[in-house]
């Protein structure tokens, strides 16, 4: 019985990471309004917009390939996958061991790249503009996505997550330099790569700027449903993977089942935490010029990049 | 009112050339067609601008067609007509003196069918390719209740060519609730080359409808040419109406036309601010200036029965009042949004990113501005002291005087801050609007105006300068109605103002113009 249960965590994981994430991203929705001064369809809009598209009918263009249908799959499973793989409620899963943080950023490309195709393979203007510009956006982003988990990984010693996450959240808390570096550039390109208020706008409709939502503007129905819970599962990991990297305190080291009620409940106080920083930051900013997005990204990879020389110098 | 335009018109063609018609609400002087052009040159050295150009049929008279164009300097408005042979109408374009005739001559010819020697493009405007050749709604002969056949037709675009050059086709269908238009833009990558708007999706043939109704019935009618405009073209048509008539309008009427209408610029400016903030993803300032034009609204609606003010003004006066406590309400309301407005505008004012978004986006030179005639909130944004509440200063406006706010970085940010200054503005002049409010009736009866008569108006609506022009035919109904709305002439403000711009920077200013699609397709 007892060696059974990580793989029954590992569901157990999953399972949060698929219908959990609606709910931040409804959570973040509500806090929005609130700070809007609306009143909010409530935290459980998400899961009603979901239901909505998955029992609408698929308009397909005519000249749209299996590229343009088996995407909104593959990019749901690599989501999930990535999902599977970050420490959330244990540090001690099976599937973490299969990949690593390099292997992560890599399944996020994967689906990035198909949404891309995707995004083209149709042949509209706002399908190529949002490809395009997703592109440009992912070639700076990524970069520093990795450089802010290398900076992580200095400090742990590891590129495993689990490892990694399994010794910071050993260690007693202290204000480490590097740390605080990666976790401000980690802020930055967490913007950038969950489509957030200044980079991308989730609720516009203006095609002309739209650049997550230029891609899937032809998506309806159960791919539209798939592309959307997909975005909200990134999200959601994004966001964990954040909480697991800088405050990994009560993640359960073991494998106990009886563990992991408590870290549900501390990892939805983190998350309920960093949903009402990012409300803040995407109530206070307005969008920014596109070109202006590479020094963001830049700023970000800088910041990285001086967590890490801080760990040389200042840590070593 | 000075009479530059006419006398500098007087000096140059000579007396005996000149015919002055019967014409209320501005003069107007009738040329021989070769002068026509000639006249134009003529406003053009004596710094006026060309306000309208419109065609009519003049045949329930006996006579052929006829071309008539508005010039505006100052304080002044002077129309200029010629007659036009009835089989073969034909006059040499203007487009050499003015840009802004470029799209007047284009829908001349293709809804009235008159011929515009020396256009540099003469593709149809308005009225689509599927509708056929020859089909001119405009004039008599065209039975305005027969469905009209649809043919197979194409619009030749602008073309663009070269090195990574691709063409974005947006609309007319958009992915918001907005209205229909059509953009082309030619780009290489973000930047932008070329946008050519193709407008007509919402062409209702409200011109040619406007002939088969009542002079009282088509008040409705002009108070629908753009729906959020409703107020500033209702009065349009019923100042031109009444000075075809020689009616006279109680002051207490023209009072409340003008609370009616500062409280409709008001609320659009609010809108459009909230929009602005809308389009750069400013969620917190698109909600809040929302809800302050949605409280004026909600005013509108206890008060004068309409939220948008509909039907509120008619020819010879207004059809509400100010019930009793009325003026304690509006003031009580005024002072609530002023008082938020003013907090606002310290978040919006002291935004960085919202700054950097605005300053330096879609600008529209002063140059430009003036070669183009624009008018209204663009033109005051660009350097141009227009405003039709000043140039045509009926009452309230000859005591109750607007300030305007002229800015000269023709910027999204700018033409936004002249609607800022509008709206402080605005609660100044409802104020002091209803302070001097006088007592007595709310409407004269209308006469109807005689046959032949006509009129003319001005009228500043939020957007801009509205023109109408009522031609009485010999029947004594309406034979002609011209309304041109501000939009007419700054559509084209939109095209010059993005080529330094990137394709997604378009939305915003094309929201800092706030084109009306309605008004100008007609």
């Amino acid at each position: 019985m007892r060696e059974a249960f990580p793989l029954l965590i590992e569901a157990c994981q999953i399972a949060l990471v698929l219908f959990a994430a609606p709910l931040l991203a409804g959570w973040v929705r509500a806090l929005k309004c609130w700070t809007q001064g609306r009143t909010s369809p409530g935290v459980l809009q998400p899961y009603r917009n979901l239901i909505k598209l998955f029992s609408k009918d698929i308009v397909l263009a005519h000249n749209a390939s299996w590229v343009f249908r088996f995407t909104p799959y593959l990019l749901f499973g690599s989501v999930l996958m990535a999902g599977a793989i970050i420490p959330i409620i244990s540090v001690d899963l099976p599937l973490s061991a299969t990949a690593d943080i390099i292997a992560l950023v890599a399944l996020f490309a994967i689906g990035r790249f198909f949404i891309a195709l995707a995004g083209m393979d149709v042949g509209t203007a706002f399908g190529g503009m949002g490809s395009s510009r997703e592109m440009m956006i992912a070639s700076l982003a990524e970069p520093a996505v990795l450089m802010t988990t290398f900076t992580v990984s200095l400090f742990g010693h590891t590129t495993s997550l689990s490892e990694m996450v399994r010794f910071i959240g050993q260690q007693n808390f202290f204000l480490s330099p590097s740390m605080v570096f990666a976790a401000i550039a980690f802020v930055l390109t967490l913007l950038a790569e969950t489509g957030r208020v200044p980079v991308d706008n989730p609720v516009t409709h203006l095609e002309l700027t739209m650049i997550h939502e230029g891609m899937i503007l032809e998506y309806s129905g159960r791919y539209l449903a798939l592309v959307e819970w997909a975005g909200m599962m990134k999200l959601f990991i994004f966001t964990s993977l954040g909480v697991a990297l800088f405050v990994p305190w009560g993640i359960p080291q073991g494998d106990d089942l009886m563990d992991i009620p408590l870290a549900v409940l501390i990892m939805a106080g983190k998350l309920a935490l960093v949903a009402a920083g990012i409300v803040l930051a995407e109530t206070g900013l307005a969008k920014m010029r596109i070109f202006r997005v590479p020094e963001f990204l830049g700023t970000a990879f800088l910041i990285a990049t001086l967590g890490m020389l801080s760990h040389f110098i200042l840590e070593m | 009112m000075t009479d530059t335009l006419h006398r500098a018109l007087v000096a140059d063609l000579r007396e005996s050339n000149i015919i002055e018609l019967p014409q209320g609400g501005a003069t107007a002087l009738r040329v021989p067609l070769p002068y026509f052009v000639r006249s134009a040159e003529v406003m053009k050295t004596a710094g006026a601008r060309l306000a309208a150009e419109w065609g009519v049929d003049e045949t329930p008279f006996g006579n052929g067609f006829a071309v008539w164009a508005a010039y505006n300097l100052g304080t002044e408005y002077l129309l200029v007509t010629a007659a036009l042979d009835a089989a073969k109408p034909a006059f040499g374009t203007l487009t050499g003196q003015y840009l802004a005739a470029f799209r007047f001559e284009r829908q001349i010819m293709s809804l009235m069918g008159l011929t515009v020697k020396g256009h540099p493009d003469p593709r149809p405007w308005i009225k689509h390719e599927d509708w056929p050749q020859d089909a001119y709604p405009l004039r008599k002969t065209c039975d305005a209740s027969a469905p009209m056949p649809r043919v197979e037709g194409t619009y030749q675009w602008i073309p663009a060519v070269g090195e990574g050059v691709f063409e974005i086709p947006v609309g007319p269908v958009h992915a918001g609730i907005i209205e229909p238009g059509h953009f082309r833009f030619q780009a290489v990558g973000e930047k932008i080359l070329n946008l050519e708007a193709r407008l007509g999706y919402v062409h209702k043939g409200i011109e040619k409808r406007f002939e088969s109704l009542s002079w009282q019935d088509a008040a409705k009618l002009a108070g629908r040419v753009s729906g959020d405009t409703t107020v500033a073209h209702a009065l349009a048509y019923a100042m031109a109406v009444e000075s075809a008539a020689g009616c006279a309008v109680p002051p207490r009427a023209q009072w409340l036309r003008g609370l009616l209408l500062e409280r409709e610029r008001m609320a659009n400016h609010l809108a459009d601010l909230a929009a602005l903030c809308n389009d750069v993803a400013f969620a917190f300032g698109y909600y809040q200036f929302w809800n302050l034009r949605e409280t004026m609204l909600r005013m509108n609606k206890t008060l004068f029965g309409h939220r948008l003010l509909m039907d509120a003004i008619v020819p010879g006066g207004v059809s509400v009042d100010l019930a009793e406590g009325a003026k304690e309400d509006i003031a009580l309301e005024i002072h609530g949004v002023i008082a938020e407005f003013k907090r606002l505008m310290e978040i919006y004012d002291d935004n960085a990113s919202l700054k950097d978004r605005l300053y330096g986006s879609g600008v529209f030179p002063q140059s430009a501005a003036f070669d183009l005639g624009v008018v209204g909130i663009a033109a005051r944004a660009s350097g141009q002291g227009l405003d039709a509440r000043l140039q045509n200063p009926f009452p309230p406006y000859d005591t109750v005087v607007p300030k305007m706010h002229v800015l000269h970085s023709g910027d999204a940010h700018s033409r936004g801050w002249v609607r800022v200054e509008e709206v402080r503005d605005g609660a100044r002049l409802i104020a002091e609007i209803l302070a001097g409010m006088p007592t007595g009736a709310t409407s004269a009866p209308l006469t109807a105006p005689a046959a032949g008569s006509a009129g003319f108006s001005a009228v500043e609506g939020w957007r801009g300068e509205i023109l109408c022009w009522v031609q009485a035919g010999p029947d004594g109904g309406i034979n002609r109605c011209m309304v041109r709305d501000p939009s007419a002439v700054n559509w084209l403000a939109l095209e010059q103002s993005i080529k330094q711009d990137m394709v997604p920077d378009f939305p915003l200013v094309n929201k800092s113009f706030n084109n009306s699609y309605s008004g100008n397709d007609l």
